[in-house]
This record gives structure tokens, sequence and C-alpha cells, in this order.
């Protein structure tokens, strides 16, 4: 029962790793080069599909501040989405010794929370606003991935040009008989 | 101007590389003095950057004025202002060799050839100087991809082999990935630096998560410097990769990994935590034992001269992970000059191989025949690199050996102890072979012999491009050995702060 429940909470991780498995598996073992990059492709989403799981909690939404939240209140940005990023860091690892410092959690804030600090700015001699920074996911995680799926992108593209090459050489995708030409050749 | 010379390092091929693309396109023959152009001025920035870091210590330079936990950071300390020079002179080393190889072997593709050769070195120079973890897996891909496209360039069985290379690497980059995300759940940074301090600040030594994010990424790191059983796509893709793209890639792809290794051994997890939480080292150090053992058997093996040589990169990569595992300060000091005196080797040797196969058009050993007269500049170059190799004074090899051996003593792991001096007999087996064919001559061949001498009279001396960068190669090897003291203090003095027992 424990295991079960152990399953259903962390479910995504669960179905991070087992995309991640069907991903190797076809790299590894599967004997046309297309498929194999499809397990490629499989491979990097499952590490995105962890990234972003990192970031989410219940009930939380994109990082962004309404109007009306903003306006006739006063409020420390910065320290808004700092304890976000605290929270999260330790709700997603479920350790009890994770006294993980809210310092810490900031630098990987500051950058994505940049861009509404200056917005806040402007705002704050309107007294105070209290935002609860369970509402807020972590958008590092996010804007991370967006690096990573340029990358994967970019991979795919080369992979794909070198099997365009490999088939315009061999005529065949299957790697045992690409191996097989190269012997009978020599 | 050398307040920006940490970035410089880097921007020079980065921009430089934008520039060749578009202008090399339409006029040839611009591309290769801009490349020369462009990597000197990254030699001078890594020189200057290297003056600084000695003189004021660590260099943090912070890209677009962020603070360094929050924005990216360039970190620079006595580690990597070494490596960053190193690798920069072997660039630009191998530019000036890559005159006459890159038009005879990719005559259609000279400038886009040498924009990933510029991007290639941009990303490795990242890696090298960059203090954040995600900003050095862009970077990590920004070399990888470029290098398979470079791989991929040269025969078909390259562009397989490359191919291999793509996926075992993607899967590398991927494990690295992940466990920087690991990192970061528990740590909530990205800066390698904050990411130690954090790790000590809560007590994360026993966190099962830290654990998980150390393998992934010490696993990702192995796959990408082919470590023993990790490294099955190196030897056929360096082998049959275009001569310029060995030349750039056996030297520094390896090294740089290996310094990465150090740099999250060090820097991010700590060596308490990496040495001696987990205990592992003595495991590893086996790893790393049946690494050089094999490499040196696989080299042992080959009669294709350059296939050789990636087998002694493989087990030169045993060297180096071993010295870092055996978890002993001198060790630590031998294997960062090992860093440095490989790269130089490596190149040495791999620019004889490349000129040898432009010059006679073959792959074996034998092709070396009788070349002591014929090329008496070329076969010095090589002698240098060679006795290095093999561990002879007053060569730089010869030095980072003494220093892992004398590692390997203290800490009283004699098994790696042994393999060093195994390999380095295989080496000296197998350079001295070349050499007896060089200088004898090779035993005639039964009905090969009869057009044998005619293709092999008209070899002489190479173009003034491919013998100077292999002498001058020749010299920095002789002026490593001869000067190993002052680059050890500057390496020693990063190593101290770590406070490696030495001889546990």
């Amino acid at each position: 029962m424990e295991l079960l429940e152990g399953i259903a909470d962390r479910f995504n991780y669960w179905i991070y790793v087992i995309l991640m498995m069907i991903g190797l598996f076809a790299m590894i073992s599967k004997n046309n080069l297309i498929k194999k990059l499809i397990g490629m492709s499989i491979f990097q989403t499952a590490i995105i599909l962890f990234y972003v799981s990192i970031s989410y909690k219940e009930g939380a939404t994109i990082p962004i501040l309404y109007h009306d939240q903003v306006h006739g209140a006063h409020h420390e940005e910065a320290s808004v989405t700092e304890t976000a990023a605290h929270h999260d860091a330790e709700q997603v690892a479920h350790e009890a010794s994770a006294d993980v410092h809210a310092e810490a959690s900031d630098h990987a804030e500051h950058a994505a929370s940049s861009d509404h600090d200056d917005h806040a700015v402007s705002h704050e001699d309107h007294g105070s606003l209290e935002i609860d920074p369970d509402l807020f996911v972590n958008p590092l995680p996010h804007v991370l991935m967006l690096t990573a799926i340029v990358v994967g992108v970019a991979t795919l593209g080369v992979g794909l040009a070198i099997t365009q090459k490999l088939y315009g050489e061999f005529g065949t995708l299957e790697e045992s008989e690409i191996l097989e030409q190269i012997k009978s050749a020599k | 101007m050398t307040e920006q010379a940490p970035v410089l390092i880097l921007l020079f091929p980065f921009l430089t590389a934008i520039v060749v693309a578009l202008v090399g396109i339409r006029i040839k023959t611009v591309c290769w003095p801009l490349v020369l152009l462009s990597l000197a001025g990254s030699v001078w920035a890594s020189l200057v950057t290297l003056v600084r870091v000695i003189e004021s210590g660590t260099i943090s330079y912070k890209l677009g004025g962020w603070d360094p936990p929050m924005g990216i950071e360039f970190r620079i300390d006595g580690l990597n202002a070494l490596v960053a020079v190193t690798v920069t002179i072997v660039a630009l080393l191998v530019a000036i060799y890559s005159r006459d190889g890159v038009i005879s072997e990719n005559k259609n593709k000279v400038s886009q050839y040498y924009t990933l050769f510029l991007l290639l070195i941009a990303g490795l120079l990242g890696m090298v100087i960059t203090g954040d973890a995600f900003n050095l897996y862009v970077l990590l891909e920004i070399s990888a991809l470029t290098s398979y496209a470079l791989l991929a360039m040269g025969n078909i069985r390259a562009t397989l082999a490359s191919y291999k290379y793509l996926i075992m690497g993607t899967i590398g980059a991927s494990f690295y990935l992940l466990g920087v995300g690991y990192l970061y759940m528990k740590t909530g940074s990205l800066n390698m630096v904050d990411i130690h301090e954090q790790l000590i600040v809560n007590h994360l030594d026993g966190s099962s998560t830290i654990l998980v994010g150390f393998i992934l990424i010490t696993v990702g790191v192995w796959i990408k410097m082919a470590f023993f059983p990790l490294h099955a796509w190196l030897p056929n893709a360096y082998a049959y990769a275009p001569t310029t793209s060995s030349a750039i890639m056996g030297p520094l792809v390896t090294k740089v990994m290996i310094y990465v290794m150090i740099r999250m051994v060090l820097t991010v997890f700590g060596p308490v935590y990496a040495f001696e939480v987990l205990n592992w080292d003595n495991i590893i150090v086996w790893l790393a034992v049946i690494g050089i053992v094999a490499g040196s058997i696989g080299a042992l093996a080959q009669k294709d001269l350059r296939k050789m040589l990636t087998f002694l990169i493989i087990a030169e990569v045993g060297y180096m992970v071993g010295g870092v595992w055996l978890a002993d300060e001198t060790g630590m000091v031998g294997s960062i000059f090992h860093i440095i005196s490989d790269a130089f080797m490596t190149l040495c040797v791999f620019l004889f191989a490349g000129i040898i196969y432009t010059k006679t058009g073959r792959r074996d050993i034998n092709a070396v025949d009788g070349l002591f007269k014929k090329m008496p500049l070329t076969m010095i170059g090589f002698l240098v690199g060679a006795f290095s190799l093999i561990g002879i004074p007053p060569t730089a090899g010869f030095f980072s050996k003494w220093y892992l051996i004398q590692g390997g003593i203290n800490s009283g792991n004699w098994e790696y102890v042994v393999a060093l001096l195994f390999s380095s007999l295989v080496n000296a087996v197998l350079f001295f072979r070349i050499i007896e064919i060089a200088h004898f001559g090779a035993k005639p061949v039964e009905g090969h012999d009869a057009h044998h001498g005619d293709d092999h009279a008209k070899i002489s001396e190479g173009s003034f491009t491919q013998v100077f960068p292999l002498l001058a190669t020749a010299a920095i090897i002789l002026g490593l050995g001869i000067f190993n003291k002052e680059i050890v203090s500057i390496i020693q003095d990063f190593v101290s702060q770590f406070n490696l027992v030495a001889g546990i």
C-alpha cells in the first residue's frame, strides 16, 4: 500500500523515469537509425518533464502578478518569489532534512523575476501586499527547458543530417546492413 | 581591456565564427587568416587572464553585471586559467596546420568547416571558464554538436562513427543535465560555488538526491570523456575524421571533460563529499586501471596509425581519472598537469599522423617507412611527442607521470602505479616500432616492394604551415618539461586550498 501511495504521490517522476527508459532502450537496441533518433527525442523529452515537475506545485499559477494585486500594495517582489522557489524545492524533494536555504533559491529566481521587478518598484509606496508564494510555480526550470528544447532540436537536426548522409551512401537505414556493407567492402 | 579579458577568450572565436560564416562563404581565402587572427586574440586574452590570476587570485567576471549567484559568472582560478591557455594555444596551432588539410579534404565546405571549428573552440573555452552548472551544459552541447558535424565530414566510416558518438554524447550530456536538475532541487542554485556552499550550509551530505545527482553527473561526464567501458564511440570517430578534426578533438575534447570532472569533484561537490563521504575512490581507481590496461592493449592491436593513437587517448583518460580519484594532493596535481601535457603530446602525434596521411595517403604504420631521411624535421617533432608519451625526461610527459606515480605511491594504490608503468612500456613498444620503421625501413612486403619505391621517392618535407605547428608543439612539450616547477607551483596553489590529505 505504501508503495502504491509513493507511486501515486509522485507519478510524474515515475512517468519521467519510464519515458527515459523507453528512450534509452530505443537508442541502444533498435537497429534502425531513425528509430534511434526517435528514442533520443523521447529521452530528452523525459528530462523536460522532470524539470517541469520540479517547478510545479499544486494549485499554483504562472508567476505573473495581476494588476489588482500590484495596485495599492507595497511589496518586496524578490522576497515573494524567493520563498516560492524555496517552498517548491522543499515540496518536491520531500525530505525532512531539507531545510533549503531561502537565500539559495533567490539566486535562481532573480533573473526570472527581474522584469516584473521594474514594474513593482514604481508602486513601492502603495502599502503592503500579501502574496502567497504557494500560488506561483517556479519559473526558472521552465526557462532552462526552453534552452534544452533548442538544444534537443539542434541535436535531432544534426542527427537527421548525418542519417541522410549515411542513407545516401549505403542506401539503407538498418545499422546491421550498413555494418555488413562496410565489412564486405574491406 | 584586460578587465574584459576573461570574456574575450570566448568572444573572439565565437564572433569570428559568425563573420566566417557570412563572409567566408563568398570569399574563401579570407577564412584562414580570420581564424588565425581570432585565435591569436584568444591566446592573448587567456595569457592576460592567467597572469592576472597568478598576480591577484581568482577572477569572477559577472556577465551582464548580474551578481554571481543569480547571474551567470565566469569564474577563473589557477586551474581553469591554465586549461584555457592550453586550449587556446592548441587551437591556434591546429588552425595554422589546417590551411592545407581543410582545402584538400573539404574543398566545398571551407567556410562551413571553419565556422564549426571556431564554434567548437568557443564551446570548449566556455566550458572551461564558466562558473555556472547549467551554462556548462549549454556550452557542452555547443561543442558536442559542432564536433559531430566536424567528424562526419570525414569519410563514410567517420560519418557512421559520428552517428554513434551523437547517440552516446546525447546520453552523456542528458545525464549531466539531469544531475544538475537534482542538485537544483536541493540547493536551489545553479552557480557552482553557491551549490557547494548550500551543500555545506544545509548539511546535505547524506541526501540521496545529491547522491543521485553526483552519480548522474559523473557518469555523464565519463561518457563524454570516453572513460574505458564507455569509450566505444571514440576510436572510429577520431581515426576516420578529417585530419584537422582529429587533430583538434583528440587533444582537447577529452581533456576538457576531465577538467569538468575535476571541477565537479573539487568545486561543486567538494573533496570531502566525493572522497570521504562516498568513499568510492578505490573502485574508481580500479576502473581507471582497467581502462589504462585495456586502452594500451587496444593500441597494440592496431595497424592503423591514427586508430592506435585513439586507443592511447583512452589509456590517457584512465591516467587522469585515476589520478583524480587517488584522493591525494600529488595525484591531483599530476592529473591537472597531465591535462596540459597530454593535450600537447596528443596534438603532436596527431599532427604527425595528419602530415603522414596527407603526404603518403596511407593510414597504416608502415607509411613512415624510411621517412627519417626524407622528412627529418617532421620526424624530430614526432620523436619529442613520442618520447613524452612514453615518459622520457625532460619532456612534459615524464613529469606529469612522475607526479601521478608519486600520488599512487602516497595513497597506496599500487595497482595504479603498476598500470601506469605497464602503459608506459606499451607506449615504448608502440613508438619504437614506428621509429624503427622510419629509420631502418619497413620489412619488405612480398609483391609490394616493386612499386613501393616509386611513390615514396617523391616525398619530402611538408609545407611550412604543416611543419611549424608540429615543431612548435614539440618545443612546448620540452618547455613544459623544463619549466615544470613553475607550472606545478600554480597548480599546487590551486589544489592546496582543498586540503587533500596526502597519503591516506
